[in-house]
């Protein structure tokens, strides 16, 4: 589908931007990607009063058109750049009413390019209780533009919204701003003559931000460079110089069309509640309950659902076996499928929860509290405030958090934090854990309170963070980095979360979890079946032959053959080669072939560990479909010794070797993407597996 | 005198940076010559500090803060 219109919306982060696109486009959205680049591009569809159907572009909220992070740099890139895709046709300026002076800087650097503008003058509401009183049409009839007041968060107005971008004009009919040419005389016409560039303004981005524009050839940016020589271009004096004279403009314009009142009382809400959540002790305190609160409420409040996904899938598997015929298909289908269908939506309660909070942090404005707090914390040990999002976010999925981390305006803060933040024990490691734990940790009870298991299971977090926070320490010393770091930041009034985009974030994580992670548990899954049920065809039929001997069918039950069979045959399938291949390596920290195959099997992503393990156990033990994995490892005996195989010392070694062990392709894919080299990566793996193997070994020695 | 140097609750006017990268990065958040600036707190560590400035709240820390200089 495309749209008869391009439509894209600028704005500064906090302006309710997103809201107002939720609004317009409903859940009529998809999340893509800018060609060449991994920012997230947000399109949607919508309904003009005229019947055209406009295309939404959700561009990046940013201050101004010189980008300070990664994602901001895309912004300019699709505003200037005529042969984009995204290039829009109309640009619907989102700025917040009660701070109009800054969101308008944005407006003189946009309007400047030349594109037909509207704004969407958001939070009237709060700009009047603040005591600003603005004369929409002076401001209107000054600027150029049409200025349409909506209110996004009650969803008002939004319909004159519609009305304004379908008969907007096609042409720009915005006034000027500023005097670009005298910013730099002579550089900006010889710009726009060699290079053809029609709009002074976009000559003058051209000249700060050529090296970073990716429509521009290399011949085009050298030549700028020297164009740039030639009349001794300062970019940070020029740019100091533009920012002066759009202030002087926005403030000629404000002092006409807008009326301060004296001191308003309703701006200290915010600093009254900034005064608990930011208190010396209370504000730590507070933060840790937020966190405990979040710890709990993923395990108390998803038990329900995710027993309820599991009994469905007991009772899918039954009836599959019951309904369909005895066969490799049908074991294919639920051994293989199902199992591993099973292990990927028995997350999504717990997955959920976790965007649910996370998302509902942001959007109240606690999280940039979060980051003023740690950010001294987190400065020592060669992180930055803002790394507090990703580590955090870390507890759910590397994957988007490493994403997040592009907020983060330094190179050194951002590598480190990328390089730690798989550390922090995400959802999938969850599963792991709770499985091992129940294993072989005892159900008891300690200082009467306590549930001894969920104390482990928050040492296993504790030890995630921890070692994260190291980690990142010493990478401080080894990463070298002139760049100065630096933290300036909004922080946004407290607000109420605006439910439908928690619902909607909600929906889009628990989206992409299912259908991307969900791929690659499904194919490994198959796979693993495959590797798992047939094995060299010498090897296989040497046993058939051994079991059918009259021998050995005098000597034991049918019931007896038959388990002694299956493992025997899994021992000698392909995953079992490979399992014994790997064995004598990791037979110091324990574990024996069986585990190998799902250490290998989980290299892809961790959470294949449980699937892993059930699709062993149901393969080597026919009869017993209807028993957990837990049940199925419970009753694993060491074949030598006879001794169970999860000890507690296995159990906790492998739970270590889980935290540590960079066991998932696509977080590793993601910084790849991130860091645009595979150095990074390379880097990651090796320090994470060399820490995974070094603790198992400590731990399964110390314990044994 | 240095905005780092205020206490909580104190105020001045932007005069000058010391520092041009940093100034323009101050600039476009509205930190500019001319405008009144009120230290609102310090983070519970005593660093960064948060403070308002063209009507809304801005947290810096005080190293950067060591950069503008006041009336």
């Amino acid at each position: 589908m495309s749209g008869d219109l391009k439509v894209a919306l600028v704005g500064n982060p906090n302006t309710g931007k997103s809201t107002l696109f939720n609004l317009l486009t409903g859940l009529n959205q998809k999340v893509g990607n800018f060609p060449g680049v991994t920012v997230d591009k947000k399109t949607g569809f919508c309904k003009l009063p005229d019947g055209r159907n406009a295309e939404i572009i959700d561009l990046p909220g940013t201050y101004s058109l010189y980008p300070k992070s990664k994602d901001e740099t895309i912004v300019f890139e699709v505003l200037a750049d005529t042969n984009s895709p995204s290039h829009p046709d109309l640009i619907v300026i989102v700025a917040d009413a009660s701070n109009l002076k800054r969101n308008l800087l944005l407006y003189t650097q946009v309007a400047d390019l030349k594109i037909p503008v509207v704004i969407a003058l958001n939070m009237m509401d709060l700009a009047r209780k603040a005591g600003t009183e603005i004369n929409l049409d002076e401001l209107s009839a000054r600027l150029g533009v049409q200025i349409v007041s909506i209110c996004a968060r009650k969803g008002e107005n939004v319909d004159a919204l519609k009305e304004a971008i379908a008969y907007a004009p096609a042409t720009p009919l915005q006034a000027d701003t500023i005097e670009v040419e005298v910013l730099a005389p002579g550089l900006i016409s010889k710009i726009q003559e060699e290079i053809l560039v029609d709009k002074p303004y976009t000559a003058l981005q051209y000249a700060h931000q050529h090296e970073n524009l990716s429509f521009l050839s290399p011949t085009q940016s050298d030549r700028i460079e020297e164009i740039e020589k030639e009349f001794s271009f300062h970019s940070s004096k020029a740019q100091a110089a533009e920012t002066i004279a759009r202030y002087n403009f926005i403030n000629d314009i404000l002092f006409d069309t807008v009326k301060f009142k004296a001191e308003a009382e309703n701006e200290s809400i915010s600093n009254r509640i900034d005064k608990v959540l930011t208190h010396k002790i209370g504000g730590f305190v507070i933060f840790f309950g937020i966190l405990f609160l979040i710890f709990q409420a993923i395990f108390a409040w998803s038990e329900y659902p995710m027993t309820l996904i599991e009994n469905l899938f007991l009772w899918l598997t039954d009836s599959a076996h019951k309904v369909l015929p005895e066969g490799a298909l049908t074991n294919l289908l639920v051994d293989g499928v199902l199992a591993g269908l099973s292990g990927v939506l028995v997350f999504i309660p717990q997955i959920a929860i976790l965007f649910a909070f996370i998302s509902i942090l942001e959007d109240t404005g606690y999280m940039a509290r979060v980051t003023f707090m740690m950010d001294k914390i987190m400065r020592k040990v060669g992180l930055n405030g803002k790394s507090v999002v990703p580590l955090i976010g870390g507890l759910a999925c590397a994957v988007p958090s490493v994403m997040s981390a592009r907020t983060i305006e330094n190179w050194k803060d951002r590598i480190i934090t990328i390089m730690v933040t798989p550390l922090v024990s995400c959802s999938a490691r969850l599963p792991i854990y709770t499985l091992l734990i129940s294993l072989v940790v005892p159900d008891g009870k300690v200082l009467g309170i306590f549930s001894l298991q969920g104390l482990a299971l928050m040492s296993m977090y504790v030890l995630s963070m921890v070692s994260a926070v190291f980690v990142a320490w010493v990478m401080k010393f080894l990463i070298r980095s002139k760049e100065k770091g630096y933290f300036i930041m909004e922080l946004p009034v407290y607000r109420m979360p605006r439910w439908s985009n928690v619902g909607l974030t909600i929906y889009e994580k628990v989206k992409a979890f299912v259908f991307e992670a969900g791929k690659v548990i499904v194919a490994i899954s198959i796979v693993l079946w495959v590797l798992a049920s047939y094995g060299p065809p010498a090897r296989q039929k040497a046993i058939e032959q051994k079991y059918s001997s009259q021998e050995m069918l005098k000597s034991y039950s049918a019931e007896e053959l038959e388990a002694m069979k299956s493992s025997e045959k899994l021992e000698n399938s392909y995953a079992g080669v490979v399992g014994q291949a790997i064995e004598p390596a990791i037979k110091p920290l324990g574990f024996d072939w069986k585990i190998g195959i799902a250490l290998i099997t989980s290299f892809a992503a961790r959470e294949v560990f449980v699937g892993t393990m059930a699709t062993i156990y149901s393969v080597s033990n026919n009869d017993a479909t209807e028993d957990s994995v837990r049940d199925k490892m419970r009753d694993a005996k060491n074949p030598e010794t006879g001794e169970p195989v999860f000890t507690f010392a296995v159990g906790l070694s492998l739970m270590v070797f889980y935290a540590y062990a960079m066991q998932c392709m696509s977080t590793l894919a993601i910084v790849y993407r991130e860091t645009k080299s595979w150095k990074w990566p390379a880097i990651q793996l090796g320090y994470m597996t060399a820490l995974a193997y070094f603790a198992s070994l400590l731990v399964y020695n110390l314990l044994k | 005198m240095k905005l780092s140097q205020l206490e909580a609750g104190q105020s001045g006017i932007i005069k000058e940076f010391t520092d041009l990268e940093m100034s323009v990065k101050l600039m476009e958040m509205g930190c500019l010559p001319g405008e009144p600036i009120v230290v609102e707190r310090f983070a519970p560590l005593g660093d960064p500090m948060a403070i308002r400035v063209s009507g809304y709240q801005l947290s810096l820390r005080k190293n950067e803060a060591s950069t503008i200089i006041l009336h």
